[in-house]
């Protein structure tokens, strides 16, 4: 099942989004360092910013 | 155990098979059936409670098997299977050999002992506190514990995937990149790695705390931390069902992606948006901003939405294209109307693929629209919707690749076909019944995990309408039918598995479950592309119902009390 | 197909058709839709969150609410032993979820706006008003402010939507919706309220 790539073009004319998203471990970079920042970090600087009762 | 890897060639497929790979989808695979089987039958006991004419169990016994429903099927039978798919979509698609499979066997070994422990203490009754544990409601340190021990067994099982795929790359057993199914993995094993580490960082404190050593939890900050692990489990499954999908598309048809770079990307799309949507469940909560809450509950402008939408498309494509190569090419549905409905690996997956959509998609992003959330928030409409995308979804897909894995990875053909033909449509239709009675209770304002709408023990009567009895009623009525559907599951699958006969070369060859419809289905460059009219009708459809569903709970909100 | 690698070692450059270019950019349009809807209806929209939140102590809460209390009831909800109380339009009014009761009844005036306070004081409750369906989510430690303008006529029930222990079903409470009374409400004191109100 193994399959043909003919030919074996270098890895400069691979385009770049390919080359990202053959690329696991950037990914997974990415993928945990969006919503840590956008939806964990951002979270609890809100919880942390609300003001205490008078 | 051999670490030097042993293999065989699958005589259906011609993939090389790495055994100790095999071994361990067929453990996780057992498992997460068991727990199924488990969980599923504590949901039956839910419905029937909720019933208001049944009303089976008494309240602690409601609300302790309520909290073992969710952690049974949410959690445990579903990242059972997902970790046998993750060693399928690596080691196996990638002919290559399993990394560590010692690290895979101890995975194996933490998750169960986990997920044993987690039901101990359920069971045992001072852990009723469902399945999202809020503080400063508390359990006994054991089902936290459980929990952790089991989310550590499965980060494991991540790296062993992880590795695997870096084994595969420099053993060269591929070339180019990895397969679109290997792909979606990758994307589940992502979200996956988020999901566990949020739920380590904030079980491992309320652990200490159950035990005295930490003296407080802040609620708001355990609600956000919690559901970056809770709402993201369910979006490992979004990414992993969908490669199912394509997987069991191109197995039982041959069918190819339309576009490697859409669907790919769409997956990209998952990877950084989809985890987001863990603000749905925070969307009336005190104390965190409307900015927030409307970046978070979008996805970031509604990027993976984005996503689904084009797996939408590229799904039902897909299949439509390789039909129309066969021949099925009258009209606009000829493709849909001659698709192998008696096969059960299709017809669950198709029905999963719209279910999906219609039910669990559309209400998804209806109640996750900041504002509109206000009418819906914990009413019975939320298990509504996640009832119609981790069963209908999420469950039925597994259940419906099974009926591919028995013959494939155990090498038995499955018993009772008849039976098998039809228990996706039984479960399916109970799953589809439970989600719009559902929804439609908590449209009247019904309220989840809760022992009696009648309200009878309560200081002052409430008043609920009549048609959220009936409701409740049908909905325990479809609960009956899925359970039946689900039990029909197990039977299929023990059976098959013990008692099935043996799927040899002779077998596979007399009754081929792969397609084989030649080249000229499966291989065709995008230049050459089939049109898909029938696809383009559907995903119309889709839109419109979309559309209009959307607005419409506007209006339901506009007429209620002003807040502001 | 999708599970073998892909046939062309390039495959990014591979052209789109039309109808994915087509149904990509109606559902990108669309999700932009559904965004800007959000922040539009916080401009025009009259069903929003203040986002006024305040940390305050259980104690303290539980104090507020009583001397609202206190200073408005007009009868006791039936043979309950609940008070019944009518605040002044515009004021800040209270209500404390605790195991397993909504405290206390509340008789707000038609088309009047009023300053809810929500708190729990033990566990986290979901505040739901029945049969209009407003669900708020209510934690111990946190006070939600929300104004909040009844526009119809009734009694209203307020029911328990977060578990919260095994009574969590018994966890009502009660908000009646009255026409405005011709006279202020007969307690000498101006509502403590706006002036010296949440900050």
């Amino acid at each position: 099942m193994a399959n043909k790539a003919s030919e074996t073009p270098d890895d400069q004319d691979i385009p770049f989004m390919q080359r990202l998203l053959d690329n696991p471990f950037i990914l997974l970079f990415l993928g945990v360092a969006s919503p840590t920042i956008l939806y964990i970090v951002w979270g609890i600087i809100e919880v942390a910013q609300i003001p205490i009762a008078n | 155990m051999a670490s030097a890897a042993n293999f065989r060639t699958c005589p259906d497929t011609g993939l090389k098979v790495d055994r100790t790979a095999e071994a361990l989808i067929k453990a996780n695979a057992v498992v997460a059936v068991v727990f199924l089987a488990v969980g599923g039958l504590f949901g039956v006991l839910v419905a029937m409670t909720r019933w208001p004419a049944v009303h089976l169990l008494d309240a602690d016994m409601f609300y302790l098997v309520l909290t073992a429903h969710g952690a049974d099927v949410l959690l445990f039978w579903i990242l059972f299977f997902e970790v046998a798919i993750l060693y399928f979509a690596s080691a196996i698609l990638l002919n290559s050999r399993l990394a560590t499979p010692k690290f895979a066997w101890l995975a194996f070994i933490m998750m169960v002992v986990g997920a044993v422990m987690a039901n101990v203490a359920v069971l045992q009754g001072d852990s009723t506190v469902m399945f999202t544990s809020y503080v400063p409601m508390k359990a006994e340190p054991h089902f936290y514990l459980g929990l952790i021990i089991f989310a550590v067994g499965a980060l494991i099982a991540l790296f062993v995937f992880f590795a695997t795929l870096v084994v595969a790359k420099n053993e060269k057993t591929y070339e180019g990149s990895v397969p679109l199914v290997t792909f979606g993995a990758i994307t589940a094993a992502i979200i996956a790695v988020f999901t566990i580490a949020s739920g380590a960082v904030i079980l491992i404190p309320t652990w200490l705390w159950s035990m005295g050593f930490i003296a407080n939890i802040d609620t708001l900050l355990y609600k956000i931390i919690w559901w970056g692990m809770g709402h993201s489990s369910q979006q490992i499954n979004v990414a992993a069902h969908v490669a199912v999908w394509y997987c069991i598309a191109a197995m039982v048809l041959g069918a190819k992606p339309l576009s490697e770079k859409v669907s790919r990307t769409a997956f990209l799309l998952y990877i950084l948006f989809l985890q987001l949507a863990s603000a749905h469940h925070l969307l009336v909560e005190p104390g965190v901003s409307s900015e927030w809450k409307i970046f978070n509950t979008s996805y970031a402008m509604y990027l993976a939405v984005l996503g689904s939408m084009i797996h939408g498309l590229s799904v039902p494509g897909a299949i439509e294209a390789a039909q129309r190569r066969r021949g099925f090419t009258h009209g606009i549905f000829e493709w849909l109307r001659k698709a192998p409905w008696g096969n059960p690996a299709f017809s669950g997956m198709f029905m999963s693929l719209v279910m999906f959509g219609f039910l669990g998609g559309i209400s998804g992003v209806v109640m996750g629209t900041e504002q509109i959330n206000l009418i819906i928030h914990n009413t019975l409409y939320v298990p509504g919707h996640f009832h119609a995308t981790v069963v209908a979804g999420t469950t039925l897909t597994f259940m419906a690749v099974t009926y591919l894995v028995v013959p494939l990875i155990f090498r038995r053909e499955i018993i009772l076909p008849g039976m098998a033909k039809w228990q996706p449509y039984i479960f399916g239709i109970g799953v589809a019944g439970i989600s719009l009675f559902m929804m439609g209770a908590g449209t009247l304002g019904v309220a989840r995990r809760h022992w009696d709408i009648t309200f009878t023990d309560a200081i002052m009567s409430v008043e609920v309408p009549g048609t959220a009895f009936l409701m409740m009623g049908l909905n325990g009525i479809s609960a009956l039918l899925a359970g039946v559907g689900g039990a029909m599951y197990v039977v299929i699958v023990v059976g098959s598995v013990l008692f099935g006969k043996r799927r040899d070369e002779a077998v596979a060859k007399a009754n081929p479950i792969i397609f084989d419809g030649g080249a000229a289905v499966a291989n065709y460059g995008s230049e050459e592309q089939v049109k898909v009219p029938g696809t383009i009708v559907l995903v119309a459809i889709f839109f419109t119902a979309f559309v209009l569903y959307y607005f419409v709970n506007w209006k339901f909100l506009s007429e209620v009390w002003p807040l502001s | 197909m999708a599970l073998q690698s892909p046939e062309q070692r390039i495959w990014w450059n591979e052209p789109l058709t039309k109808v994915e270019v087509t149904w990509i950019t109606i559902s990108f349009v669309w999700g932009l839709i559904m965004f800007f809807a959000m922040i539009y209806w916080h401009l025009t929209g009259e069903q929003n969150l203040s986002n006024e939140t305040y940390q305050i102590t259980p104690d303290r809460f539980a104090e507020r609410t009583e001397a609202m209390a206190d200073q408005y009831t007009v009868r006791e909800e039936g043979d309950t032993g609940i008070p019944v109380v009518h605040p002044p339009p515009g004021s800040d009014i209270y209500m404390l979820g605790r195991l397993w009761e909504w405290w206390p009844v509340l008789e707000l005036e038609l088309d009047k706006e009023y300053r809810l306070h929500l708190a729990s004081v033990d566990w986290q409750h979901g505040f739901s008003l029945q049969p209009t369906n407003i669900n708020l989510q209510v934690h111990p430690g946190y006070e939600m402010v929300v104004t909040m303008r009844p526009n119809e006529l009734g009694q209203f029930d307020v029911v328990c939507n977060e578990f919260c222990g095994v009574g969590h079903h018994t966890m009502v409470g009660r908000i009646y919706v009255v026409e405005p009374s011709a006279e202020p409400v007969s307690s000498g004191e101006p509502a403590a309220s706006d002036a010296a109100g949440e900050n």
